[in-house]
């Protein structure tokens, strides 16, 4: 499924990466942000939404990292450039990422910023859309997200352009070692 | 039609812009839609869309009630209302009483249909659309031209001149740039809103949730930065089950813009955190604006059906002619019409639904599986009920219905016609053919009708008998085409008989409206079809064989008729196709063409009836292959060739550029001849490549096949 995901999800522009273990895909997210500039100017920060990829991590270690933070506003969700949060599932047959996003840090990190990294738990995979269904009810998720690919608008002269009012990237990053979310 | 009508249809036909864009577009889709369908059957899934649609608009009121607490349980706030006004005063209310000076929205076509934004500038609050096509049409003062792709009639250019102006900086044409100055200006506006108004593409009842999808990502902001959001919804977006949601996000995407899925899909439930740790003030609006009284309708019901994905448009071929403005300010298209003939008032789809050419690709491509034509038809059908034929075309429909003053009148016409006749064509022909427009040359009236030269014709006297309905075209301007018939079957062991009193089918009148007229022609054909006991009736004029399969029928039914009804039904499970038939002789083993032969390409045009109403495509293909042919297939083989009866004579602004399409298209493929099992089309077509003088022989298959029987 890992590998349909895959092809559907970079159909649509997203960038899809796998890692068997957290710190190997720390280390490429850090990576990822120096070498796309983080910290450089003013707006170039991130803004990581907490979720259970940081348990267990040296959260002052990842602090002391310059242009990384970790208080989610609105204020600053608006200028980031970067928004790092977990995505809990993937769709393998439209290659989307889906998330419980009732909570507010989670929605702004991931539509207002400029490049979207979504953590993903490999286990999290699912093959579509009535699969995710039958496990997120309404009654525990008031607002469920799915995500498939950047933005993107064709309403100019039907010309496909990426980034409109959501992030223009969607990097995609599935950790094999993260556990389930089910 | 209405002068201000026609103009809009000019402007929109001589609009280079619109149409290249359209044209392309519509293009693109065909290809993209069929690739996202890949290893989906269609069918299925849109059987189970049209069930699940169909049982919620029979339980609109259960539903609403049920969606209702649901929400409500989760802390929305729900207001139902049957009435435009209401829903316009209630936003305004809950705005004032929250001081609310901005707005922002996301797309909903249903705050288009109350036209909200004007009402609530006017009190003072400013709106902002957010959607990048809504905003450009929003700027330029102007309405969408399509459900789904709102500015889809502006070039690039337009649309830096507007973005230009509002940035006070002169911008380039460069689609990149313009979007992101979209984005830069629309942030900010995100930011302050104290209001987000959505609307939705779907309700669900048992979890009182809303689903939202766009590809922007204007829907994620307008529902989680503002503290208040309202979502205005139709009750046809009602749906029982939540799982349901799946089989829906299953088609509308493919439908509406060929992907897989949205770039955004969310799935409210209840109130969320705002962003300063507040709950949202969430309402949600059900609208009925006439929709119950659609659903009790036993004709109209299915067209809650409906979810909005606008393929309708999008494979029309008059739509990517003339765009959505013709249609007026709201819903457009196939399904525009219908909408419009309710939420507003049947009058109102006077003009437009005289723009549907009745081509069925519509119907085809439904997901909710609604057969729009024929509602369209059942409008002009009420139309002419509630406000009676135009005068001229009473006059002649009185001719048609008697069949022997419309016979005299046609055989004077080929007396009057000689004059003018230059080969096989005339420029002018009198009675209703008459002011018939450039472009095409049309038939000369045959000297000798086909009912006249059939009591010449020798034939063996054979066991099985056949009947055959030649239809006004092959009888009049035709009768070769008869002739050829009457060869190939009987090679294929089968006698034809020709009934006397056979007159119009009754297609004319019935595509006007004009179902008593029809209905009246439809009675004359049964009793001089059925009166010798035959095995087939066999035509070769699709339009006609779709009349004698099915429309006599329904035709009686919508008129509440049951006299004829057993009869029609008789005939019905008499009456074949030619290519069918031949096809059926061919396969038994009673007639063979001649085998080995190379006769060079062809290409094969499709007729709407018999591709689309009839599932008639293979058989005439397979057959022109066995006789020697080689296929090679044109674009858009099954696209409409323009013909559409009487269609051609009221909107020949319209008819003449689809003929135009085709012409190219049949050239392109190089091939000397051209194949169609339609008279309509080959009078079209023929003529257009007269006109064009192009070196391309125009044949009905019929013509083809029989010379070259073994």
């Amino acid at each position: 499924m890992y590998q349909q995901f895959k092809t559907r999800a970079e159909g649509v522009s997203a960038e899809v990466y796998r890692f068997k273990t957290k710190a190997a895909a720390r280390a490429h997210v850090i990576e990822f942000l120096h070498a796309e500039g983080l910290a450089d100017e003013p707006d170039s920060f991130a803004l990581w939404a907490d979720c259970p990829f940081l348990d267990g991590m040296d959260l002052g270690a990842l602090k002391g990292i310059a242009g990384l933070k970790f208080e989610v506003t609105c204020e600053l969700a608006s200028t980031a450039r970067f928004g790092i949060s977990q995505m809990e599932w993937a769709l393998a047959d439209t290659g989307s990422l889906a998330q419980n996003s009732t909570a507010i840090e989670q929605r702004l990190v991931s539509s207002l910023s400029t490049i979207h990294i979504a953590l993903v738990p490999t286990s999290g995979i699912l093959p579509d859309m009535p699969a995710l269904l039958s496990r997120v009810h309404p009654k525990e998720c008031a607002y469920l997200a799915m995500i498939t690919g950047p933005s993107r608008t064709a309403d100019i002269e039907r010309v496909l352009t990426i980034g409109v009012h959501g992030p223009e990237r969607l990097i995609i990053v599935f950790v094999d070692d993260l556990g389930g979310t089910d | 039609m209405g002068t201000e009508f026609k103009d809009s249809i000019t402007k929109a036909v001589n609009n280079a812009n619109l149409t290249g864009a359209l044209g392309k577009f519509s293009e693109a889709y065909k290809v993209n839609r069929a690739k996202a369908y890949e290893g989906i059957d269609f069918e299925e899934l849109r059987g189970r869309i049209a069930d699940l649609k169909s049982y919620a608009a029979s339980h609109l009121e259960e539903l609403s009630e049920q969606f209702t607490q649901n929400a409500e349980a989760c802390g929305a706030t729900v207001f139902r209302t049957n009435d435009p006004a209401k829903v316009r005063e209630y936003i305004l209310k809950v705005a004032q009483d929250n001081n609310v000076k901005t707005v922002v929205k996301s797309k909903s076509m249903a705050t288009e249909e109350i036209h909200l934004n004007p009402y609530l500038e006017k009190a003072g609050i400013e709106v902002g659309e957010t959607d990048l096509g809504e905003w450009i049409i929003q700027l330029a003062g102007q309405t969408p031209s399509h459900m789904v792709m709102p500015a889809i009639h502006m070039t690039k250019e337009e649309v830096s001149d507007l973005f230009s102006k509002e940035v006070n900086e002169r911008l380039t044409s460069d689609i990149p740039r313009l979007v992101k100055v979209a984005r830069e200006q629309l942030r900010p506006s995100f930011l302050a809103a104290d209001m987000g108004i959505s609307g939705g593409n779907i309700a669900v009842a048992e979890t009182g949730s809303i689903v939202l999808m766009t590809n922007e990502g204007n829907a994620r902001l307008v529902t989680s930065l503002p503290k208040i959001h309202i979502a205005l919804v139709g009750i046809e977006k009602l749906i029982e089950k939540y799982a349901d949601v799946a089989t829906i996000l299953k088609a509308l995407p493919r439908s509406a813009t060929a992907q897989l899925l949205t770039s955004y899909v969310s799935i409210i439930t209840g109130p969320t955190p705002n962003p300063d740790g507040s709950m949202k003030d969430l309402h949600i609006i059900l609208m009925d604006n006439h929709r119950s009284e659609m659903a009790a309708d036993p004709k109209f019901k299915q067209a809650l059906q409906c979810i909005r994905c606008a393929s309708c448009l999008n494979v029309c071929p008059i739509f990517r002619l003339v765009g959505g403005h013709v249609f007026g300010k709201v819903y457009t298209g196939g399904i525009g019409t219908i909408l419009t003939a309710w939420f507003d008032e049947l009058k109102k789809s006077e003009d437009i639904q005289g723009l549907c050419i009745q081509c069925g690709a519509c119907k085809d491509v439904c997901p909710g599986k609604i057969d729009i034509p024929d509602l369209i038809m059942e409008i002009r059908r009420r139309l002419v009920q509630d406000q009676g034929l135009p005068l001229l075309q009473k006059a002649i429909y009185s001719v048609v219905n008697n069949r022997k003053l419309f016979h005299g009148m046609l055989r004077a016409a080929s007396i009057a016609g000689k004059p003018f006749t230059t080969g096989k064509f005339v420029r002018h022909l009198p009675l209703f053919l008459a002011d018939l427009t450039d472009g095409r040359s049309l038939p000369a009236i045959a000297a000798e009708p086909f009912r006249d030269r059939f009591k010449k014709i020798k034939q063996p006297k054979l066991k099985e008998k056949a009947a055959f309905y030649a239809g006004c075209l092959i009888d009049f301007a035709y009768p070769e085409m008869g002739e050829s018939l009457i060869k190939i079957l009987n090679k294929g062991g089968i006698e034809v008989i020709f009934p006397e009193d056979q007159t119009c089918c009754g297609a004319p009148p019935r595509y006007n409206g004009a179902y008593e007229v029809a209905a009246s022609n439809a009675v004359d054909n049964i009793k001089a079809l059925l009166r010798e006991d035959v095995t087939y009736v066999v035509s070769a004029c699709p339009t006609c064989t779709v009349a004698l399969d099915h429309e006599f029928i329904s035709t009686f039914e919508s008129l509440g008729q049951t006299e004829w009804l057993p009869q029609a039904k008789i005939l019905a499970g008499k009456t074949i196709d030619l290519s069918t038939l031949v096809t059926k002789l061919v396969n038994e083993g009673r007639l063979t063409l001649k085998e080995g032969r190379k006769l060079g390409a062809i290409t094969y045009h499709d007729s709407c009836h018999l591709k689309r109403t009839l599932k008639v495509s293979e058989q005439p293909r397979e057959l022109l292959k066995k006789a020697g042919y080689e296929l090679t297939e044109m674009f858009e083989c099954d696209t409409c060739c323009g013909m559409g009866g009487s269609y051609s004579m009221k909107l020949p602004e319209i008819s003449a550029p689809i003929l135009q399409r085709k012409l190219r298209n049949i050239k392109e493929t190089g091939a000397p001849v051209v194949a169609m099992d339609c008279p309509g089309c080959v009078m079209q077509i023929r003529g257009g490549m007269d006109q064009d003088v192009a070196d391309i022989q125009v044949r009905h298959t019929v013509e083809v096949l029989a010379e070259q029987l073994e």
